[in-house]
């Protein structure tokens, strides 16, 4: 099995303004990932961008590997125009995947923003009961809402704007689960992905409350497996890669050096 | 056809070397390209004690180009040794270690552990943008750099010593002259160019270095240039480094004067680059009907006419 192999484009299908969802039909056998684990795909034609880009995957099928991406910046752009039909290079999967809960935990999902795709996978392969916790800024920017219904576990959506569900940040809403649900705090594992600031009051929270879990965290990186040593954050262990020994982490292994 | 190219008495089976800080150790890329094909693989930076490195955000993408400031993170000359090198020697490609200190003592005591462990030849990094002391001070003063290439030589017996010179300069030919003239067995240029890009909405630099070295096909044309003008100052070999991404940018380097080349950032976008490159420079002789790779070196023809109409 090979880990850089060429992709067909099935469908690039706009979910909305800024979201897409890309199907891609790899040409050589692939190897099957594991959730958490990503992919870098090559969104342009010439070197201006330079990179691939690194992403989630949502979920694959026998023949494909479905991504779900928003539209952020010139990479994006340019992958957005992707047309069916056309070839791009994929390296994957990388990285770690999340480990899964213990037989007597119960899995905690805390997603913020597009932190969810990452996690979809992760849920999808959940067989008890869980909670997830989902925050964006408004209305517009939650994604799969009616897969994470349709899976029918307990499910908190919250926007800072208030325009659906709870209003506030997720990490209060986490708060609030723990401080309602007396008997997570000794039998919960915490996953998180989402922005900086958010992954940073998570590991607050699991500090104060001695829980334990994981986070996948996102950074730059040049190359994905592990050469280029760009992606690397600080951990108790010393500066790690995001590709290799990430992009999971035990959320106690982070050290958290900035203010976001 | 003939692809052995010579770094000095170091004969190699091509031209394709990867370039240090790219290519890891050789064992990240393995699964990618067969390490046997290669003409040497060029390993991160070496330095006595295990190096951090610099905080994140690393690295940043630029127009062709990328910005980085990894801060020359390494495992550390012993975990090099004992780990990494066994590694690398089951491979039939020549071995370069990349070395780097703060004091011309420190290059000393690396350039003879490695003497000792047998390594093919060993790549003098004076040109690291990214560290406050040591490195690229040595690649900008031509008496430190001649005193420190004079000494490392000093202390090794068999292993090969190449110079990385840095872009850095306003002179490249007398810097590649000074090493030459204290000893080194060859050069290699350029490393990244000192660089700056800023995020305007934060209005904050986006490394948290502040400033990091370019690399990628944006810097090409400046390196083609300064090994065209080194490889003219000196009889040493050159190898070409700088945004190379595959046979024809190596081709353009050999031309312009480097006896083989380097590909660095275009291992990340295609972990096969060098395999690809070596298989591409075979494709491009068999077409121009020549038999030898050396008869290329060095071959451009500066004072010619010429139309771009295959640009």
């Amino acid at each position: 099995m090979n880990r850089y192999f060429k992709a067909k484009i099935r469908e690039n299908l706009p979910l909305n303004n800024s979201n897409n969802l890309l199907i891609t039909e790899p040409l050589d056998p692939v190897t099957e990932p594991k959730p958490g684990q990503f992919y870098m795909i090559t969104v342009g034609n010439s070197y201006d961008p330079l990179l691939k880009r690194p992403f989630s995957y949502l979920r694959t099928t026998p023949d494909t590997i479905q991504f779900l991406f928003t539209v952020r910046g010139r990479g994006t752009a340019l992958m957005k125009a992707l047309r069916k039909g056309s070839v791009v290079d994929i390296i994957g999967p990388l990285g770690t995947g999340y480990p899964l809960p213990g037989t007597r935990c119960t899995p905690v999902v805390v997603a913020g923003g597009t932190g969810i795709i990452s996690l979809f996978s992760l849920i999808e392969t959940l067989t008890r009961r869980f909670h997830v916790l989902y925050g964006a800024k408004n209305r517009d920017d939650l994604l799969l809402l009616h897969e994470l219904e349709r899976l029918g576990n307990k499910l908190v959506v919250c926007t800072d704007d208030c325009s659906f569900g709870k209003e506030g940040m997720v990490d209060a809403v986490l708060r609030e689960l723990l401080a309602d649900h007396e008997s997570l705090s000794t039998s919960c594992t915490l996953y998180a992905c989402g922005p900086k600031p958010m992954l940073k009051a998570v590991s607050g929270i699991a500090a104060e409350r001695g829980l334990r879990g994981y986070m996948s965290l996102e950074e730059n990186m040049a190359c994905g497996f592990g050469a280029c040593l760009g992606c690397a954050v600080k951990t108790i262990r010393g500066y790690q890669r995001v590709c290799r020994e990430g992009p999971v982490f035990p959320i106690r292994d982070i050290v958290w050096e900035q203010d976001y | 056809m003939d692809l052995t190219v010579h770094i000095g008495r170091l004969p190699l089976k091509n031209p394709v070397m990867t370039a240090s800080g790219t290519f890891g150790y050789g064992e990240e890329y393995a699964e990618f390209v067969d390490l046997n094909l290669l003409g040497a693989v060029v390993v991160k930076g070496i330095s006595l004690n295990p190096k951090e490195g610099n905080p994140s955000p690393r690295i940043c993408e630029t127009p062709c180009g990328m910005m980085n400031a990894i801060g020359l993170q390494n495992v550390g000359l012993k975990k090099f040794l004992k780990e990494k090198l066994p590694y690398l020697r089951q491979f039939d490609t020549r071995v370069v270690v990349n070395i780097l200190g703060n004091t011309i003592q420190e290059y000393v005591r690396l350039a003879k552990a490695l003497d000792g462990a047998g390594v093919d030849a060993i790549e003098l990094n004076v040109s690291c943008p990214n560290v406050k002391k040591g490195g690229i001070l040595f690649g900008t003063d031509l008496r430190a750099l001649a005193r420190l290439v004079t000494r490392v030589k000093q202390s090794v017996s068999s292993t090969v010593l190449i110079t990385k010179l840095s872009p850095n300069v306003s002179s490249i030919p007398g810097f590649a002259k000074a090493a030459e003239d204290a000893g080194s067995d060859a050069l290699s240029l350029i490393n990244t160019i000192p660089a700056m890009a800023i995020n305007i909405e934060t209005w904050k630099p986006k490394l948290a270095n502040v400033t990091g070295g370019l690399s990628g096909p944006a810097i090409r044309p400046v390196a083609v240039r300064m090994v065209w003008e080194a490889s003219r100052a000196v009889s040493i070999p050159v190898i070409g480094v700088g945004g190379i991404m595959h046979a024809d940018d190596a081709i353009e380097f050999m031309l312009a004067g480097a006896s083989a080349i380097q590909i660095g950032t275009g291992n990340f976008l295609n972990p096969g680059a060098t395999a690809q490159a070596v298989s591409g420079i075979v494709t491009y002789l068999e077409r121009k009907g020549i038999s030898n790779i050396r008869e290329i070196i060095g071959r451009v023809d500066g004072t010619a006419p010429h139309n771009n109409t295959d640009d």
